[in-house]
Formats: C-alpha cells, structure tokens, sequence
C-alpha cells in the first residue's frame, strides 16, 4: 500500500486516507460506514474512493462519486469538511 | 457518581513512535522487508498498515504508507517496501538504511482491508507485484493461527526474481492442503515455467478462485489497473460487492 500519490493518478481506496482521519479521530475510522447524501449508498470509509496528496484527502461515493468527505491539513489546522455525507456510523463496540 | 462508573475510555489517536530497524531481509533484487523494534507497539491486525515518516536534517518531512507483512502473532513488526525509482522514501528505506536506523512510524491503520483466521467463509487473496505484502500478513497469521479455512493465493509479478516471499509461500502451500498458491509471470518466465505466464483475466479467476456461492472473502492488492481488472472480473461473476475488498496503489508512490 502506498500513500496517495503526489501525481494525482486516480482515485485510490478510502483505507489509504487512514493516516491523515486518525490525526483527528480517535477510533479506527476506515471501518465505519459513511451514507452519500447524493444516492444514499452506505459503503465503509474504507472502500471509499480517496483522491489527494500529502495536504489532505477527497473521498468520494463509488456509487456517485458525490465528495462526501474532505479532510485537510491548513495553516489553522485540521478542517474536516462533510457536506455531501449523510451520515456516518460507528459500530464502537467493534472500533 | 464516581469518575470510575463513566464509560471506558476511549482509545488515544495516532501517535508517532519511533521505530528502530532490528533486521533487514533482502526479498528481491527492488524489496527489501525491515524488521522493527517498537517499544509501545499496541498489536495489529492482517491487512493494516503505518504511516512511515523521515525528517531530514533541515526539517523537510517525507511520509509514505506501507502494509505491514508480518502476522499479528510475530513477535516483531515487519514491513516490506519495493524501490521506486523516482521515490522520496522507498530509495532510502531500501538501500540507505542499516541495522540500528530509526525513524517515526504511526499505526497501525485501517479497519477495512483487514481478515482475522475467525472470519469464516474461503480466502480468496489476489496479489499484483508488492500488493502481496498485507496478503502475505494474512497468510502468516492464518498458518499461525492454524487456519483451516481454504485459501487460494493468485499472484502476479512480471518475473521469477521479482517473486517476493517466494520460498516461504512454496513452504506455506507445501504443509497445508488447504493452500493453493498459483503464479503468473507477466513479462518473463524461466524455462520449464509451469505457472500461467499472462495478466490476469477472466479465465485466470475462474479457474483459480472459488465460485460466488461459496461467498470467499476476497482481498486484491496491486497497482491501480490490477485490482480494477481484478475487481471488476469478479463483481461480474456475481461476487458480493461487500465481499471484495481492494487496496489500490499508485505506480509514484515510493
């Protein structure tokens, strides 16, 4: 597994963009489910498709490809951006 | 109420650790794995992988994911990195380092490309070049745990040499009938090569992988194209799309 590439080269797997949602989450993020406000589609944030670089992520519905969750790293600091999530669901007994 | 009755409390985020490379093992003539030393590692599971990140001496932070390839139950933590040529971190990580070198690592990472030996159901694990690192994890700690679930490995590389953990997985197939391990060697074979010699495709997965109503849990790790390829052979042949799992890499990532 590599990091998203710095050539943008297409998208790569939600479990990519681990790294960076566990400088703001405390439990493991990847394996909960993110619901698409655009078609609904439920997928787990792993199997998302993740497009970005070292300054931060895009995940987008596979279904769709409606961005569902942008998270940053700016000079103010960490800004996670989820418009175009409906919601996103943890099972914390198993994260 | 007392503190003490509150809910557990929840685990801290991602920390840096600092890594100290305790062994390095020459797999190919471009991967080498780093054994580490972690002093506060907490476990991980099959299919995880860390953050590795270099500072140099004027500040500049590089920082790069890799699979970890050693199974849970090992006592320490092995990741195995290929050389890119145009890399920032793999050149370092596989021909500057010795025994003895520190560097920052957090992790582990991911809860999705994961398998535990208690998964029930066929392992179907389809490997393109180092995508077979977090799918060799797997199968270290399936034979650890003494798994006896069937497990097909497909792995594709472009030459025989270029074939990492070669003869610990003709060992793993060799003392458990429920492994199959198969090869396909894209660019070249050596002569007498009994193994299919093309990309993977549609025949490849079927003669290989186990039908849809044997619901396999399958994993697919390899560059970008191979696991679309991959993926999409399998969705068609009625494959639970929950059931295929893929990590995809890009070709700059190093």
């Amino acid at each position: 597994m590599n990091t998203p590439p710095e050539t943008p080269t297409g998208p790569l797997d939600g479990n990519a963009a681990g790294g960076i949602l566990g400088d703001l989450f405390a439990i493991e993020i990847t394996a909960a489910t993110l619901i698409c406000e655009g078609c609904g589609a439920f997928a787990q944030v792993g199997a998302a498709s993740v497009y970005g670089g070292r300054m931060g992520v895009i995940l987008r519905c596979r279904d769709c490809g409606k961005a569902m969750l942008r998270m940053a790293r700016t000079r103010a600091g960490l800004r996670l951006d989820m418009r175009g999530a409906r919601s996103l669901v943890v099972d914390i007994a198993h994260a | 109420m007392p503190a003490t009755d509150g809910p557990a409390p929840l685990p801290r985020r991602l920390q840096w650790h600092i890594a100290e490379i305790a062994d390095i093992i020459v797999e190919t003539p471009r991967v080498k794995s780093l054994v580490l030393t972690l002093p506060d590692w907490s476990g991980h599971m099959a299919g995880q992988h860390v953050d590795v990140r270099l500072t140099a001496e004027d500040g500049y932070q590089a920082q790069r994911s890799y699979s970890i390839a050693s199974a849970p139950e090992a006592s320490q933590v092995a990741l195995t990195v290929e050389r890119i040529e145009e890399g920032e971190v793999s050149p370092y990580l596989t021909q500057d380092v010795r025994v003895g070198d520190r560097f920052e690592i957090r992790g582990p990472i991911g809860g999705y490309f994961v398998w535990t030996a208690a998964m029930d159901g066929p392992l179907f694990l389809i490997a393109g070049g180092s995508g077979i690192v977090p799918l060799m994890a797997m199968l270290r700690h399936r034979a650890a745990a003494n798994g006896k679930t069937p497990a097909t490995l497909l792995y594709s590389s472009r030459t025989y040499d270029d074939i990492i953990y070669r003869a610990e997985l003709e060992g793993l197939a060799a003392q458990d009938k429920s492994l199959k391990v198969t090869h396909t060697l894209t660019r070249k074979q050596p002569s007498g090569w009994k193994g299919f010699a093309r990309r993977i495709d549609r025949e490849m997965l079927q003669d290989t992988g186990f039908p849809p109503d044997a619901r396999p849990r399958i994993f697919i790790c390899g560059p970008t194209p191979f696991v679309e390829t991959a993926a999409g052979i399998l969705f068609d042949f009625g494959h639970g799309r929950h059931l295929i799992k893929t990590e995809r890499f890009g070709p700059t990532g190093g």
